[in-house]
């Protein structure tokens, strides 16, 4: 079994799909607290992408239901601690 | 022999820079590969081939500018022989060369030579045609760089520079760079379309309020038996209907052309997309109509991601029949959007909303949205654009269906 990510590790890949998604954006300097939505100017499809991303990349399953808590960047290391790295 | 052409990518698009030819001489294509990378006032769009043979000829250049309609390639066909005597049609001269990916810095076609009338050292050389255009237009000659023998300022020179001084005062804040050049060509391109909208459209309008209750509850049940990566958003619904409405309301999926409107066959809904640096563009997914929800959101995903990209394809620009565009995520409840030439109509989304609604007598909150259909009224009334609004709301009550 990988052992589990770091709270860095989770948020620098958090950081590095929101810069794929939003390549033009300067996310090291993203509010943890405040919405992607808001800082970013994501759209529906970008946050779906950003979901599917997470998915793909940690090996979670996220419910439609949950969408909402991946919403800010501590939402996402939140819903991500302990997950283990693949 | 087939004629690769300079394609329109939309009826405000007059030319366009080859960037690249991803073929050489010799090659095979086969209908609808993509064979060039040109460069238009919105954005790089890969340049699929309508036929399917073998390169004889790559006229245009890479940098090379040329009027849409010009000869860039000759296809031989299948079964058809080589001739390498036969004369391509001629290529207009091209309007300006740059280096690939160089950002355009103008548009004016290189100028024949002319005598000058002065040419006293210290003088300006300028023909007495060009300094009578000069103070016609405003321009001053001696601010003028001269392109003709010996310097000398050329009719075409005095145009370059009163375009120029237009194009300035048009767009002041012009920002640094490839990116800021293209984003006044896009904000130019939009304005130039815009304003020929308005001006030759007699637009009519019509909104209708749609209960998005039933739509809304289907599509959370259809997404919990869909992986993550499969899952729809509510907005390809809308897309969908609307390319299944436009079926029982063809006369809306017509594109105008000189005096009358021709309807399309075939149903490609152009979807508004924002960019991020500014503008939009409106790609078609092509045969709306018949695909699944499934594939609709793949491809709904597919164009919005490589508009971002700058990797449209050129069908994708010219082919819209309609354009769909939302903006509820903006927090707008209604649009009344503006039809994009030679199009006759537009169909705006705006933001779902919790309403009150009656239902069989008793008050019931109910997410809704506004739906506003802008149409062209040369082509259609009022009569048919409500009949059309009304299938749309029809057809969102039977989400199972679409």
């Amino acid at each position: 079994m990988n052992r589990p990510l770091t709270p860095d590790e989770i948020r620098q890949t958090v950081l590095r799909l929101l810069g794929e998604i939003a390549p033009e954006a300067d996310v090291t300097g993203l509010n943890p607290g405040v919405s992607f939505r808001d800082q970013l100017d994501l759209d529906s499809m970008d946050f779906l992408n950003l979901v599917i991303m997470i998915h793909k990349t940690f090996g979670v399953e996220i419910p439609e239901a949950d969408y909402p808590k991946y919403g800010t960047l501590n939402g996402c290391m939140e819903q991500l601690s302990g997950k283990q790295a693949t | 022999m087939a004629e690769f052409l300079m394609p329109t990518l939309g009826s405000d698009m007059t030319e366009g820079t080859l960037v690249e030819w991803k073929k050489k001489v010799g090659d095979r294509v086969v209908k609808g590969e993509i064979i060039a990378e040109v460069d238009t006032e919105k954005a790089a769009i890969d340049v699929e081939s309508f036929h399917a043979g073998v390169i004889e000829r790559l006229i245009v250049k890479p940098g090379e500018r040329v009027p849409v309609g010009t000869v860039m390639a000759i296809i031989r066909e299948e079964g058809t022989q080589s001739t390498p005597a036969v004369q391509a049609p001629a290529s207009p001269s091209p309007l300006l060369t740059v280096s690939p990916k160089e950002p355009v810095s103008s548009l004016s076609p290189a100028p024949p030579p002319v005598a000058a009338q002065d040419t006293e050292p210290g003088r300006l050389r300028i023909s007495p045609a060009a300094r009578k255009l000069a103070a016609e237009l405003g321009v001053d000659p001696a601010a003028v760089q001269g392109t003709g023998p010996g310097g000398a300022i050329t009719l075409d020179d005095i145009q370059r520079e009163a375009r120029t001084r237009r194009q300035q005062r048009a767009a002041p804040a012009v920002l640094a760079g490839e990116t800021g050049e293209r984003q006044a060509r896009m904000r130019q391109t939009i304005a130039a379309a815009m304003a020929r909208s308005k001006r030759e459209i007699p637009h009519y309008y019509l909104s209708t309020t749609i209960d998005m209750g039933r739509a809304m509850i289907w599509l959370k049940e259809e997404n919990l038996k869909r992986p993550v990566t499969d899952r729809l958003i509510y907005g390809v619904l809308l897309i969908k209907a609307v390319a299944l409405a436009l079926r029982q309301v063809p006369e809306l999926n017509a594109l105008w052309k000189e005096t009358a409107a021709i309807r399309s066959p075939d149903i490609h809904v152009g979807v508004a997309v924002s960019l991020r640096q500014g503008g939009l563009v409106a790609p078609a997914i092509h045969d709306t109509d018949k695909r699944s929800l499934g594939e609709l959101m793949t491809s709904f995903q597919d164009v919005v991601k490589r508009a971002r990209a700058g990797t449209l394809r050129g069908s994708e620009l010219s082919d819209p029949t309609i354009t769909v565009t939302s903006l509820g995520e903006q927090g707008v409840e209604t649009v009344f959007g503006v039809i994009y030439p030679p199009q006759v109509a537009l169909i705006g989304f705006g933001k779902l909303v919790e309403r009150p609604w009656v239902i069989e007598g008793q008050v019931v909150s109910r997410p809704v949205v506004t739906a506003t259909l802008s149409a062209d009224h040369r082509v259609t009334d009022g009569h048919r654009g409500g009949v059309f609004l009304s299938v749309i709301d029809r057809l969102l009550q039977e989400p199972g269906q679409l």
